[in-house]
């Protein structure tokens, strides 16, 4: 507890923080992203509405305007949609879905990645060659084909699959699509550690080299894999976005904004834009502010710019 | 006595960082006749290729010029707007960079970049301009021209390479060249090659060359005046062969102690004590005088001008003529 | 250069490979292959007969052999959906989908280059900056929200463009073409549109950076020291070797736009081959799932090798394998 104080406070005396603070962006970026996740991870407790308990809705509000144009009502600030829906709540829930997926495929991705890198820069050889020839080939097709397969094979498997299953098929999916990049950087990096003397000296007094790899060659990594992660977050958000939107992602029970979005897409033009309109500015919002923040870290953390 | 072509007095050049402005060149003036070669010589970072760089108006921001003027033929040419300066370029004064390699464009022949250099100032045909392109080759010594002149830089060897330069350099038949280390990048068994053709081909056209290096055998082989830099400032200026065996500067003194020679025995090489200060420290009074062994109490306070010493001139009171 | 070419088709021969397995997997083991060639409604004869055809009791590496066979010559089977032959099937959406990629291409480089030239040019300016910004949005959107929001506004509101389908096409036998008419340009627009906005960016960054880098060389420098007008110096100099990595990645990203096209086909209903893949994916249409992962595959490393030969043809340090004299 007590290092972790002292990480901390050597943090918000460092570098990093001092060039968070001149950078109007970045701040603004990191507030934004703030506010979206505390509405997302609170939204028991935020949100007016809840949604999708059943017993709330009244087919009655369906499709109302925002509070401010004619026909809107106060109780439902920005609008509802054809069932009824309070959908600024329904945002709320949505980005929740959201950024859980995009976080927990990013982990995944991370996981994946971090490993199968280390692997290969450490074992080297044929398995270094074999990860790295899998890490081409998968690079050189787009994220989006590689999850479709995924959640197609997915679904031929197991037709009538539960809620969480489809969930983690999805998760999976997507990451699958981006595990290849930290991969890459580790493997770099451990190559690198790998031939440098206190490895070699490690081995000679008998210490696993793994534990030296560990303590030295992940701090070297963490800077860049952390600029990686962040961007990551925004396009694994996006591709769970467009994966529901195109009727392959999240099971129903569980809109996420790429649900909402289709949903909205069926009255473009019957004259309720507000149905597709707020899930869309919602997720604009999520992705934009995480690739700024991911923009402003990068700079922050490349050495050749300070 | 006939006008100078380039005329320098004064020039300032400042450079604004985060941590305040700091100067780099503080108050240089000299002159260089027509068809004169004048060394210009110092450590790294005593402003030798800021003053070149100014001269041809190609000063990287944010280094601005912040006073003096810079004349060329009588007419001041530091205030000129940027078309003017462009057709000035190339035109009455060329430019030799220090890289051979990478002062060629990769993607285009040889051929093409100086027919192109060539029809920006000259009036000439395609087909002309060729031909000239061609006698250019020729006379900077490169073999087989006629053909080579179709070849891409990366097929030409470091040596042959800065001969095309030059001929680049020289194909609008400037009035002065302003050559910053263009041996330095190469072997030093073609160093001497690519000296000697550039004074030959300069004085056969009465063209001035500014010369400036580190390499002090360089300037000794081949300049007739030499200028001494130290940290911004002209400190010795002078005939070449008094500033080399007469050095009147005790910075001068230690550089020329500092070259081995063939005559003289000599136990150890000279070295002068210390560094040349960084722009944000520079000594108040004569910026030598920390390092300088004959060093006096003014020296600390009151900077000296170009004082004359003999044939050549030079920025120390050890000089001033007793009234 | 003649090793280099035969090395690299030998790789993407390996590739292509690759790819065949997983899709061989996909149909004999994730389906059921008699299922994916007859389609649902085939007698037990015919389906011990082709059992028998397709040598299902000999040895995977075999039947992994007849499949690659059948692969090259284009042959698939048959779609579980809508029991035609996957070959015909691709064959009548290719067009679409090729047009549709080549359209967006040629807009994201007639857009995109002059915007990163310019937010080189005049680095720092507010014009530069907004650009920039710009393009962070346009890396930053969903494909799919693009679309959705053009046709928002220009079909909902505005009811200036169509917002599904190709519109009159004429057909030159093989080929179906939506470009020859005033109605099939009006309902390329759009989805082109929208295909493009992430290429769009991505150019704009690249040019930019690669602009940036070439001004600070020392032959730019050389340039202007000559006298070279400004013109001269960053159309003629700078701009070509700008251009050099920037068209050969561009290249790349056409195989990219093929696999895009598939969310931007959903959104405007395009009938090209990826909406024919999403619908096969909902379906679990396996046969239409491999016959698309081999074409894309392929046209992928074809793709690839072609951006390598145009390397070389581009840049004149590759070609001459002669040393420097």
């Amino acid at each position: 507890m007590r290092r972790l104080a002292a990480a901390l406070r050597r943090f918000f005396a460092g570098d990093i923080w001092w060039s968070f603070r001149r950078s109007p962006i970045a701040v603004g970026a990191a507030l934004v992203a703030l506010a979206c996740i505390f509405c997302a991870v609170f939204a028991d407790w935020v949100a007016p509405h809840n949604p999708f308990d059943l017993t709330t809705l009244e087919l009655l509000d369906a499709r109302l305007p925002p509070s401010w144009l004619e026909g809107g009502s106060p109780k439902y600030l920005l609008g509802t949609d054809d069932q009824g829906r309070d959908l600024l709540s329904a945002l709320m829930y949505g980005a929740r879905i959201s950024l859980f997926v995009g976080l927990a495929s990013v982990l995944l991705s991370l996981l994946i990645g971090v490993s199968l890198g280390l692997l290969a820069g450490f074992v080297g050889g044929r398995i270094d060659s074999l990860i790295m020839r899998i890490c081409d080939v998968m690079l050189s097709f787009p994220a989006i084909l590689i999850a479709l397969l995924i959640d197609g094979i997915a679904r031929l498997r197991f037709p009538n699959a539960p809620e969480t299953l489809s969930f983690g098929v999805l998760v999976l999916a997507i990451a699958m699509t981006g595990w290849m990049q930290y991969a890459r950087t580790v493997r770099g990096s451990t190559l690198v550690e790998r031939n440098k003397e206190y490895v070699q000296a490690a081995r000679v007094i008998g210490v696993r080299p793994w534990r030296v790899m560990f303590r030295h060659v992940l701090p070297n990594v963490l800077g860049p894999v952390l600029v990686l992660g962040t961007i990551h977050v925004a396009s694994a958000i996006t591709l769970e976005a467009t994966l529901s939107f195109l009727g392959v992602g999240v099971p129903p029970t569980m809109p996420s904004l790429g649900t909402l979005i289709r949903v909205g897409n069926d009255f473009l033009f019957s004259g309720e834009w507000w149905i597709v309109i707020w899930p869309s500015c919602m997720l604009v919002l999520i992705t934009l502010s995480i690739n700024l923040l991911g923009d402003w870290l990068r700079d922050a953390l490349n050495p050749r710019l300070r | 006595m006939t006008p100078p072509l380039l005329e320098v007095r004064h020039l300032r050049v400042e450079i604004p960082t985060r941590q305040g402005t700091l100067l780099a060149l503080d108050d240089i003036s000299f002159e260089i006749a027509p068809g004169e070669v004048l060394g210009v010589v110092g450590e790294s970072g005593a402003g030798k290729s800021l003053t070149g760089a100014s001269i041809i108006g190609l000063l990287d921001p944010p280094s601005r010029i912040a006073g003096g003027e810079i004349l060329l033929q009588g007419e001041r040419i530091d205030t000129l707007p940027d078309e003017q300066m462009r057709r000035l370029r190339g035109r009455r004064i060329g430019a030799i960079f220090q890289d051979p390699l990478t002062s060629l464009n990769p993607l285009y022949t040889v051929g093409r970049q100086l027919v192109e250099t060539i029809t920006t100032h000259l009036d000439l045909s395609a087909a002309a301009a060729r031909r000239r392109a061609v006698e250019l080759l020729e006379q900077t010594g490169i073999p087989a021209a006629a053909q080579r002149i179709d070849q891409y830089p990366h097929q030409f060897s470091g040596g042959m390479r800065q001969r095309v330069v030059i001929a680049l350099a020289l194909a609008a038949e400037p009035q002065l060249i302003v050559a910053d280390e263009p041996t330095t990048a190469l072997d030093v068994s073609i160093q001497a090659q690519i000296i000697t053709l550039l004074k030959t081909v300069c004085r056969e056209r009465g063209a001035a060359v500014m010369l400036v290096t580190h390499d002090m055998g360089v300037i000794a082989e081949t300049c007739d005046r030499v200028a001494v830099m130290y940290a911004g400032r002209i400190v010795e200026i002078g005939p070449v062969a008094d500033v080399v065996h007469r050095p009147a500067h005790p910075y001068t003194v230690g550089l020329m102690g500092a070259i081995p020679s063939m005559e003289v025995e000599r136990d150890q090489l000279l070295q002068i004590d210390g560094a040349m200060p960084r722009l944000n420290a520079i000594p108040s009074g004569c910026a030598f005088h920390p390092r300088c062994d004959k060093v006096m109490e003014r020296c600390k306070v009151e900077r000296p001008e170009l004082m004359s010493a003999g044939p050549a001139r030079a920025a120390c009171w050890l000089h001033e003529e007793r009234p | 250069m003649i090793a280099f070419i035969l090395r690299r088709m030998a790789q993407a021969a390996l590739v292509m490979l690759a790819v065949a397995f997983i899709a061989f997997t996909l149909f004999q083991y994730v389906g059921d292959p008699v299922n994916n060639m007859l389609g649902q409604d085939a007698t037990p004869e015919q389906r011990a007969q082709l059992r028998r055809d397709l040598r299902l009791d000999s040895p995977a590496p075999v039947q992994f052999a007849y499949f690659v066979a059948n692969a090259v010559q284009g042959d698939f089977g048959l779609s579980l959906k809508q029991g035609r032959k996957v070959s015909g099937l691709i064959a009548e959406r290719f067009p679409a989908t090729l047009e549709l990629a080549v359209a967006a291409a040629v807009l994201a480089l007639l857009v995109g280059v002059p915007l990163g030239v310019h937010a080189a040019l005049r680095r720092g300016r507010p014009s530069a900056q907004a650009t920039l910004l710009l393009s962070l949005l346009g890396v930053s959107l969903p494909t799919f929200l693009i679309g959705i929001l053009t046709i928002l506004v220009f079909s909902a509101r505005l009811q200036w463009l169509p917002s599904f389908g190709r519109g009159e096409l004429v057909d030159l036998g093989l080929w179906s073409t939506g470009l020859a008419t005033a109605d099939g340009l009006r309902h390329i627009v759009m989805p082109a549109f929208t295909l493009s906005v992430f290429q769009v960016a991505l150019i704009m960054r690249l040019v930019r950076a690669e602009m940036l880098e070439v001004l600070r060389t020392d032959y730019i420098k050389f340039a202007r020291a000559r006298g070279l007008s400004n013109r001269a110096v960053y159309f003629g100099h700078a701009l070509r070797n700008t251009l050099v990595p920037v068209i050969t990645i561009t290249g790349l990203q056409l195989g990219s736009l093929i696999a895009f096209s598939i969310i931007t086909e959903k959104v405007f209903q395009w009938p090209g081959m990826g909406l024919l893949f999403v619908q096969a994916v909902e379906f679990a249409d396996i046969p239409v799932m491999a016959a698309y992962l081999c074409l894309i595959s392929a046209i992928f490393v074809t793709l690839n090798l072609f951006v390598d030969l145009l390397y070389f043809a581009v840049d004149p340090r590759l070609r001459v394998q002669g040393g420097a004299h």
